[in-house]
């Protein structure tokens, strides 16, 4: 009863979401200096008079903003994000064919930062004050302020250049065509250690420094003393009451940062030139594609919306409050 | 005042951080002193390494000198950072204290807006946003703020809710003072510091977000910056390393030394730890 | 002596350096039988606390045991390693805290947290049998449905609830000693009665040595074998229970006594005047959870509230948490606004009053809130914070200044406190200053809510005394809210009995205590703690 209600309102919140994005996109078109057909053609000086006026019947400019609204939200619903005239193709295919390696990315890089800082939270807080929380917390400190991009270039001057550990750039060999599907996965694998690493590094720091303070809280609350009077071994009052309850601020909070995580993912594969919507994305900013970028806005966020449905899912299951209530 | 000074200096965090902002921004305010000609001319040889021909940090591609350019990318950095905070806090702080004040639908309405804005990927947002409005320092200050307010709102909605539910504030209002008064007397003054310290932590943000959207081709053409320095030097990263790690160094510095600075205040501002 | 349970010798914990004092508790001895109850009374900074914790080797970090020597069966605890004590610890010495609300792991379900002490203690035992243990226990301490509550999580739980699971817990392994720090002091008074009945029976029947820590004499009268009263870390005075109530050797031991409200008041002499307060049909109603589609939740704050107070008398509103009373107080001065009904002030309807008139109002009722530190301003001087109200009516700064200072004298600071800051000052002189600050604007009726709860017996005897001389000075009209029976019996000519938004009973105070006429009020009275005692106590006095 009450999981099928939360489940309506999560659903018409997802709907309102999606709305107020096709909305922002809508504006945006129709903001910009000049022309929305010139907008749409790319800033490519196709200034063919008859393209444009073809491009202005299709898309219907010459209508009234409401009947173009409507129309452009029902091309949303029906996932038609328009045709790319740069790149002579729709522009959900476009997107469709780079998901994969984003998802692929992102989830790796998500799932890395997130054991990666509750791991080294827990250790920070629980040492706190020693050489190894302060280490750590150092860390934590530096790589929060290193911009995603440097750092990943750095990460390639290693160990890609100098130690020649891992490729530089890329999601498969040239000759992958040749290999078995095993040989194939290996080799993805091998190019996305760097990129992976690079996007989670920074996420990483952030939750270690959001875990330290949480388990340093938590550890102060009156029933981690209650569990000490049960005569219970640290390691065992660690484990049953203070991580779970440390992690779960951790949690929503990288919810939250999901949005990041998938601006970050954009930087991250611009720098290893990973063929994820991200790459996409900077070829189209290059290129100055409008329908792509405005497509591939529209994506990411639906899929930071699905990210954050997956993190409060594990919520869930970390708290039972949540939803009970 | 010379209490919260005081507590500020005595960490190292504040100490820190405030000597390393100091000297970046003495950088930028004295670029065309250190470096009085322009960052984009040709002054040496292209890819000098760092200290051959004069060049403190080398030279790149096309002979321009890197310490000429990381000097003056500060200033670009600096401004931009501090004005589009200014702008994310002005649509920030107004909209959480109105909703944080009116409570009811207003207020609903308020916070599911913000909650949508704060799931779209910010970044991704502002590149649409310069990119369609075309590059320049306004749409670049315009964007970072545009994506930048959602936490402030949040925040701003959150402290104005518990404070002025405080029983102090109940007092001030028996009392007899105005509304007017016990906003600006009692409520602003013990809302306002967490809000100065995610003022602060917004700066390094906003400063980490201009150098993505200049290394991405996306910064104002006219103005030398740091990212677009990486961005420039990155294809010959396996000749020239110096290219894009001394311009990585700056934008570092002036993040960590924003960060410190944000903890130290944190730290000073918070009655509780100052007073101990 | 040498068969004492537990016998703490010239105990001496020392504080950080920082710290105000040196010594938290300085050579403390006391000792406890197999099977009697303990009780160590004393008000906050006594250290009783920090003694019981050092029993279990569970102090604060920085504050170690300087000397003496804790004896359980003759061991000496403070030298057993960290493993030795973790046997003792919820095995052979059990202990139960302060605060339900906080003490259970929100995230594990309750019949875990008990099931895993039994497991620390006992590792050979099955899962069947630890489970039929845990049953066994919640029965014992009279859970409902003790299968299908050891699945539920603390928040499902009621604080009374909570409490028993936390009692379940110290049981497990049949403790020799019961360590209970506080245990009813967070809950309600008809609930805190049930739990110490409770303990008290389950000590009778397993034989333990109960080690009772608390500030409530009343508690000390209804379950305490032996006192030990404890003041800034020293033993004051101890001796079985009859002999250090009764006949208490020691001034501050009868100051604490004294101290107890519920002595009565003089009843104010009747007026045939128009009262100065009346409160017809009052409705107010809260709503949360006003998501679009999240269920709402209904709590009726008010329903259909009607009472009066006639001019210099003093209505006492009396109820447990979620009666209402305090929504009440804050309706009267549209801190909150109502759903319904008047409110009139000199006949005056206040819910009709605009800006300036509102303002007006607000000049002749002035409130005291519970929280003596939640209500000052942290960052302004006491001095200021006393001026801003007369001076919002008009008065010049230097004659506010002088009127602070007059006030300040008056509730006993003395004008130095004038330039000093909130935190300067400890809990019952802030709540003098709030005082001050109230009267500085002359008014006529004053709501004190829940003014004295947060105080130690003594500091609480001091204010109500002050308010009731001030009253009687300056001839005010008093609302006085509170959770506390025995304080609305102290400084109250009629009580008011509030439960769920409605008013269950109202009477002049002494009838109220004598001839309860509502179910409600009895249980209530049953339920206040050492209610016997202090009764034969009163009759001791007065004849």
């Amino acid at each position: 009863m009450s999981a099928v209600k939360s489940l309506v309102s999560k659903l018409t919140g997802i709907a309102f979401a999606i709305l107020v994005i096709a909305t922002i996109n809508f504006v945006l078109v129709h903001s910009a200096p000049g022309d929305p057909a010139l907008v749409i053609a790319g800033q490519s000086g196709a200034t063919d008079a008859e393209f444009i006026e073809q491009i202005r019947r299709d898309y219907g400019l010459d209508q009234p903003w409401f009947v173009q609204y409507t129309s452009y939200l029902t091309k949303v619903v029906t996932l038609d994000l328009g045709y790319s005239v740069r790149q002579r193709a729709d522009v959900s295919d476009l997107i469709l064919e780079r998901l994969g390696p984003t998802l692929l990315l992102t989830l790796s890089a998500f799932g890395l930062s997130l054991i990666g800082g509750v791991f080294f939270g827990a250790l920070a807080g629980l040492r706190q004050g020693t050489w190894k929380d302060l280490a750590i917390s150092l860390a934590a400190l530096i790589l929060y302020a290193t911009p995603v991009f440097w750092f990943g270039l750095m990460l390639v001057l290693v160990f890609s250049i100098n130690l020649e550990w891992f490729p530089a750039f890329g999601y498969a060999n040239i000759r992958a065509a040749s290999f078995t599907p095993w040989q194939y996965a290996l080799d993805v694998a091998r190019h996305l250690v760097l990129p992976a690493v690079t996007l989670a590094a920074i996420y990483m720091a952030v939750y270690t420094r959001l875990m330290r303070a949480s388990l340093i809280e938590v550890s102060h609350e009156d029933h981690v003393k209650t569990a000490r009077a049960k005569g219970l071994t640290e390691g065992r009052i660690l484990r049953g009451h203070m991580l779970r309850n440390a992690a779960g601020p951790v949690i929503t909070f990288a919810g939250l940062q999901a949005g990041a995580l998938i601006g970050g993912a954009v930087v991250v594969e611009t720098v290893f030139s990973w063929p994820g919507l991200g790459r996409l994305t900077f070829d189209s900013v290059t290129a100055r594609d409008y329908p792509v970028l405005l497509g591939l806005f529209l994506v990411m966020s639906i899929l930071v919306i699905a990210i954050n449905l997956l993190t409060d899912l594990i919520h869930r299951l970390v708290d039972p409050r949540i939803g009970a209530r | 005042m010379p209490q919260f000074l005081k507590t500020f200096l005595r960490r190292p965090a504040g100490a820190v951080g405030l000597t390393l902002l100091a000297l970046v921004t003495a950088m930028a305010i004295f670029a065309p002193l250190i470096y009085p000609a322009s960052p984009w001319e040709m002054s040496g040889i292209p890819f000098s390494q760092p200290g051959e021909n004069g060049m403190l940090m080398g030279a790149d591609t096309l002979g321009r000198d890197i310490a000429a350019g990381v000097v003056h990318g500060a200033r670009i950095s600096i401004v931009i950072g501090i004005a589009s905070t200014l702008t994310a806090l002005l649509i920030g702080v107004t909209l959480g204290c109105v909703a944080g004040y009116a409570g009811g639908a207003l207020d609903s309405a308020i916070v599911r807006f913000t909650e949508i804005f704060q799931t779209i990927p910010n970044f991704v947002l502002a590149i649409l946003l310069v990119a369609i409005l075309t590059p320049s320092i306004a749409t670049i200050i315009l964007a970072i703020g545009l994506v930048s307010w959602p936490p402030l709102a949040r925040l701003t909605r959150a402290q104005v809710r518990s404070v002025s539910t405080r029983e102090f504030v109940q007092a001030a209002r028996c009392q007899g003072q105005s509304t007017l008064s016990v906003v600006v007397r009692h409520v602003l003054p013990n809302a306002i510091s967490p809000i100065i310290v995610l003022g602060a932590m917004t700066v390094a943000a906003a400063i980490l977000i201009e150098a993505a959207l200049s290394f991405m081709g996306l910064g104002d053409p006219n103005y030398m910056s740091w990212g677009y320095m990486i961005g420039a030097g990155r294809t010959v990263i396996r000749q020239a390393w110096w290219m894009s790690v001394f311009p990585g160094l700056a934008i570092l510095t002036t993040v960590i030394a924003i960060n410190l600075v944000g903890e130290a205040l944190n730290d000073a501002l918070n009655p509780r730890i100052s007073r101990a | 002596m040498s068969d004492a349970l537990l016998s703490i010798e010239d105990l001496v914990l020392a504080l950080p350096e920082a710290a105000d004092r040196a010594h938290a508790v300085d050579r403390v001895s006391l000792s406890i039988q197999p099977n009697e109850i303990l009780c160590l009374v004393g008000e906050s900074g006594s250290g009783k606390s920090m003694t019981a914790h050092a029993i279990l080797g569970l102090l604060p970090p920085k504050v170690r045991a300087a000397a003496g020597k804790i004896r359980f069966r003759g061991e000496d605890v403070l030298a057993l390693s960290e493993k030795q004590l973790r046997r003792l610890r919820g095995g052979e010495i059990a202990m139960i805290f302060q605060e339900p609300m906080t003490a259970l792991n929100p995230l594990a379900q309750v019949g875990r947290q008990v099931a895993e002490t039994i497991e620390t203690h006992d590792p050979g035992l099955s899962a069947s049998a630890i489970d039929a243990r845990v049953q066994e226990l919640f029965t014992q301490v009279g859970l409902p449905d003790p299968k299908a509550l050891a699945k539920a999580y603390p928040f499902q739980l009621s604080g009374g609830q909570r409490q028993r699971v936390m009692i379940a817990i110290a049981l497990s392994n049949n403790p020799k000693l019961l360590i209970a720090d506080e245990p009813t002091t967070a809950l309600d008074v008809t609930t805190q009665r049930q739990i110490l009945d409770l303990i008290k029976s389950l000590q009778e029947q397993r034989g333990m040595g109960v080690l009772f820590i608390t500030h409530d004499i009343g508690v000390v009268a209804d379950i305490a074998d032996r006192v030990c009263v404890l003041r800034h870390g020293k033993v004051v005075e101890q001796g079985a229970a009859a002999q250090v109530l009764h006949h208490p050797r020691e001034a501050y031991t009868r100051t604490l006594l004294d101290a107890v409200p519920g002595h009565g008041s003089a009843a104010a002499t009747q007026s045939d005047e128009e009262p100065l307060l009346q409160i017809k049909g009052l409705q107010k109603t809260f709503t949360t959870g006003s998501g679009l589609f999240a269920p709402k939740r209904t709590v009726v704050a008010a329903k259909g509230i009607d009472l009066s107070i006639a001019r210099g008398d003093t209505l006492a509103v009396v109820g447990e948490s979620g009666s209402g009373k305090s929504t009440l107080a804050r309706m009267v001065l549209r801190l909150i606004e109502p759903d319904g009904g008047e409110v009139l002030f000199n006949g005056t309807d206040v819910r009709g009053l605009k800006r300036e008139a509102l303002r007006q109002f607000r000049r002749q009722a002035q409130i005291v809130f519970q929280d003596p530190y939640a209500s000052l301003d942290p960052r302004l001087k006491v001095g200021e914070s006393i001026m801003r109200g007369p001076m919002a009516f008009g008065t010049s700064r230097a004659e506010a200044r002088a009127s602070a200072e007059k006030w300040l004298e008056r509730v006993g600071l003395g004008k130095a406190a004038l330039d000093r800051f909130p935190h300067e000052f400890s809990g019952g002189q802030r709540q003098r200053i709030c005082i001050a600050r109230a009267l500085a604007l002359d008014p006529s009726f004053l709501i004190a809510d829940e003014a004295v709860s947060a105080l130690d017996v003594s500091v609480q005897a001091q204010v109500l005394e002050l308010l009731s001389e001030l009253k009687a000075e300056m001839g005010l009209t008093m609302l006085f809210i509170t959770h506390d029976l025995r304080v609305a019996r102290e400084i109250a000519d009629r009580i008011v009995v509030m439960q769920r938004g409605a008013i269950v009973e109202e009477a002049r105070a002494a009838d109220l205590f004598d001839a309860p006429q509502s179910d409600y009020t009895r249980r209530l009275l049953e339920a206040v703690p050492g209610r016997d005692f202090f009764a034969g106590r009163q009759m001791q006095t007065a004849g």
